[in-house]
């Protein structure tokens, strides 16, 4: 018996390996879009999206991963997720090492070919974009979760948002050249329509010029530079450390001497500690949206910066 | 502003040299006053226009720069204020790679580009652990560096990407696991090729320092064969399988040499083992998750090749974080359970063969309270796959601090119930902590 039994067990072994093979192959139904339709396009944020949507028009179907109100950091790579990357035909990532902790083993696993870091459907955007504070010189994580590769918060920056749709445009034309007019065409509304808005913020802005201001996060160095704001401190002791005592006692000290009564703080940070430095230095917390989406009214790339700006206006016409 | 150095510096360059080069351009003329004074004239007219060509030029280029590079400018003085405590490293350095710059025509971008070549991915994690208290059936050391993962990763080539990790313990080196995974296969395949640990259930998959507690689940010890679980070298191949609306469903297929740990052994060629899972997700709402497995194993055990054991599994995990406060709060419950089939002689009896059948599981249940700690609870129990009628049970309680997200200080109370003969158990009550720390970049782990 303890024979006969092992050597029935083998072949029944030797089916299980073949049908557990068999069962994957025969599901083997895959279902490739045609050339014709839309794009299928997915961002890692929000922002990417609305700029490829404001590219692609109705030529394209787009979806972001990370939420606005999501800290971009900090993503869960849910399997759901890799559904619409293993049908997507094009991924636009913020790069920069942003997405460092989560989207890499969504590529893989997506066993998507056609967006592997790479491959004609990956576009990096922060290739397009001016990028700020690369450091120099040694990097160490005594600095904090520092970004080796610079600041990847670039897209705060109306003038890096024309140049990555510029770069989208680009990639749209390469993908469908039967609609590289089409593209071209709703980049130039865009360029347009962005220049104008771009003037009337920058006139919203200008009476605060040189305005200085403390960030949670070093979320806002284009912003600042864009707009004309003086970023003096940040609530972080260093990028992705929480907030210390010794630290805190230190801000308000040096807000105190320099006049700052501006916090700005991304949504998904805690304002105790933002809170408590606002009171001691009669400051005021202004919550920022760092991204498309962040609040519901924010549906696009032009309403973010609507949104910001008027909130930073009321924010330093009330603490003056 | 190191690059705005080098102007003064190149100017400083080229007027040395043709210093240099005066004299003995001089030296070689003809003696002759006037042909000398002529020559002379003609020599500093030319040096002169050299000089006011690469002046044009370093200005061309300076300005150039200024363009692109003015933020670097504007930010450095924000960096070193109150908030960034400078390192010698943070402050600029001297302009020494600058001239390779003066060709760099791109003006956006990160610094990507050199900042890596092709060096793969380096880190390496230190996994430091200490025990107190008393255990007589499966006692520890009281403090160890229990392993040093050493992880390598990269992208091979455009159709392939790798990953290894080799764990020195305190008893040698064990590559853990070394795969090559083929990302570009036709029909939504995923293959990897290497040695990996299966994927059967949830805690198997995870290494070491990626656990919730400190140590593994009396289950991974007493029936999927110790700490390293299914850990093979074979084949393994995925896919993402047709499911209704809303779920997520994936298929695994993983054929192994047939050797892991205490569970498996090959003592011949055709003593392969097979793993199958398959996996069941879907989103309850934006913060909730569900996520469902069942798996199977099968292989030659250690008795030789007549003698075979199945596995059994089945895993439920519940996730919730609030995308809002995803780094202040979260909560994960999970269960797997475990069922052992084991062919074998019987315990009491010799000479008679029989399969030995096992049940085990745990469930362990975590709360981030904050954004540096988190605590846990996890309950045990389980069958020995050689003898069910041993069964072991015990609970802990987990605490882990989080300085940053690069290291990390866990305490775990592990009480244990376990049976030494069918009934007389031993009561062990422990202490456990943990120092990890990551060093390098670690790619992030599969969700």
């Amino acid at each position: 018996m303890p024979r006969l039994m092992p050597r029935l067990l083998t072949k029944t072994h030797v089916a299980a390996v073949a049908s557990s093979f068999a069962l994957v192959f025969a599901l083997l139904c895959p279902v490739i879009g045609s050339a014709d339709s839309k794009i299928r396009i997915m961002t890692a944020t929000t922002d990417l999206a609305s700029l490829a949507q404001e590219i692609g028009g109705d030529k394209v179907d787009v979806e972001s991963i990370a939420r606005g109100y999501q800290d971009p950091h900090f993503v869960d790579p849910k399997p759901s997720f890799l559904l619409k990357l293993s049908k997507a035909e094009l991924l636009i990532v913020v790069g920069l090492e942003l997405e460092i902790g989560w989207l890499p083993p969504l590529i893989t696993q997506s066993s998507n070919p056609r967006i592997q870091v790479g491959a004609p459907g990956y576009l990096d955007a922060s290739r397009f974009a001016k990028i700020l504070e690369i450091p120099t010189g040694q990097v160490t994580r005594a600095e904090g979760d520092v970004h080796p590769l610079g600041n990847p918060h670039y897209w705060l920056d109306p003038d890096n948002g024309l140049r990555i749709a510029k770069g989208i445009q680009t990639k749209l034309s390469e993908m469908r050249p039967n609609d590289s007019a089409y593209f071209a065409q709703r980049y130039d509304s865009f360029e347009q329509r962005l220049k104008q808005s771009d003037q009337q913020w920058q006139a919203q802005m200008k009476p605060y010029a040189g305005r200085k201001v403390v960030t949670y996060h070093r979320s806002w160095p284009n912003f600042a530079e864009h707009f004309g704001l003086n970023v003096v401190g940040y609530v972080e002791p260093r990028p992705g450390i929480p907030p210390s005592p010794q630290h805190t006692v230190e801000l308000i000290g040096q807000m105190k001497r320099d006049g700052v009564k501006i916090i700005m703080v991304e949504p998904y940070f805690d304002l105790k500690t933002p809170n408590s430095i606002a009171r001691e230095t009669g400051g005021q917390v202004v919550v920022l949206m760092p991204s498309v989406g962040g609040e519901k009214e924010i549906t696009d790339y032009f309403k973010l910066f609507d949104y910001d700006i008027a909130k930073l206006k009321k924010a330093f016409d009330e603490t003056h | 502003m190191k690059r705005f150095a080098v102007l003064p510096a190149l100017l400083l360059f080229f007027s040395m040299a043709h210093a240099q080069d005066a004299p003995s351009v001089s030296a070689k003329r003809d003696v002759s006053p006037a042909n000398t004074e002529d020559a002379r004239m003609k020599a500093l007219e030319e040096q002169l226009r050299t000089l006011a060509g690469e002046v044009a030029l370093l200005r061309s280029e300076l300005k150039e720069l200024r363009q692109s590079k003015s933020p670097e400018q504007s930010s450095g003085p924000q960096v070193l204020l109150a908030s960034a405590h400078p390192q010698p490293g943070m402050l600029p350095s001297s302009p020494a790679p600058a001239t390779a710059q003066t060709t760099q025509t791109q003006t956006f971008g990160g610094a990507s580009g050199n900042a890596k070549l092709l060096n793969p991915d380096i880190s390496l994690i230190g996994d430091f652990i200490g025990t107190v208290g008393h255990n007589n059936v499966s006692p520890g050391p009281s403090l160890e560096l229990h392993e040093s993962e050493i992880g390598l990763q990269a992208i091979i080539d455009p159709y392939s990407r790798a990953d290894a990790f080799l764990s020195f313990g305190e008893t040698g080196v064990n590559v853990e696991e070394a795969y090559i995974t083929f990302t570009s296969l036709p029909a939504g395949l995923l293959l990897k090729v290497g040695k990996k640990r299966a994927d059967f259930g949830k805690v198997n998959t995870i290494h070491n320092h990626a656990l919730p507690f400190i140590d593994r689940p009396l289950v991974t010890y007493n029936l999927v064969g110790g700490e390293d679980g299914i850990d093979d070298a074979g084949f393994f191949l995925s896919r993402f399988l047709p499911a209704p609306k809303n779920w997520f469903l994936e298929g695994s297929a993983e054929l192994l040499r047939g050797d892991s740990d205490d569970l498996f052994h090959a003592s011949r060629r055709r003593d392969v083992s097979v793993v199958g899972h398959l996996r069941a997700y879907r989103d309850l709402s934006e913060s909730t998750n569900l996520d469902l497995g069942v798996s199977y194993a099968r292989g030659h055990n250690s008795l030789g090749s007549n003698f075979l054991t199945n596995l059994y599994g089945g895993d439920a995990t519940i996730r919730w974080r609030p995308l809002r406060r995803a780094i202040y709060n979260s909560f994960i419950f999970r269960t797997e359970l475990f069922w052992s089939a084991r062919d074998q002689f019987s315990p009491t009896a010799p000479t008679l063969f029989q399969t030995q059948h096992a049940f085990g599981l745990y469930s362990y249940a975590e709360y981030r309270v904050n954004r540096r700690w988190t605590v846990g609870g996890r309950f045990d129990r389980s069958g020995h796959a050689t003898d069910a009628h041993l069964t072991d049970s015990g609970f802990s309680g987990i605490l882990t601090y989080w300085p940053s997200e690069f290291s990390q200080i866990r305490g775990q109370y592990r009480f244990g119930h376990l049976a030494t003969a069918p009934s007389d158990f031993s009561n062990a009550n422990e202490f456990l902590f943990q120092f990890l720390f990551v060093m390098g970049a670690h790619g992030a782990h599969p969700f």
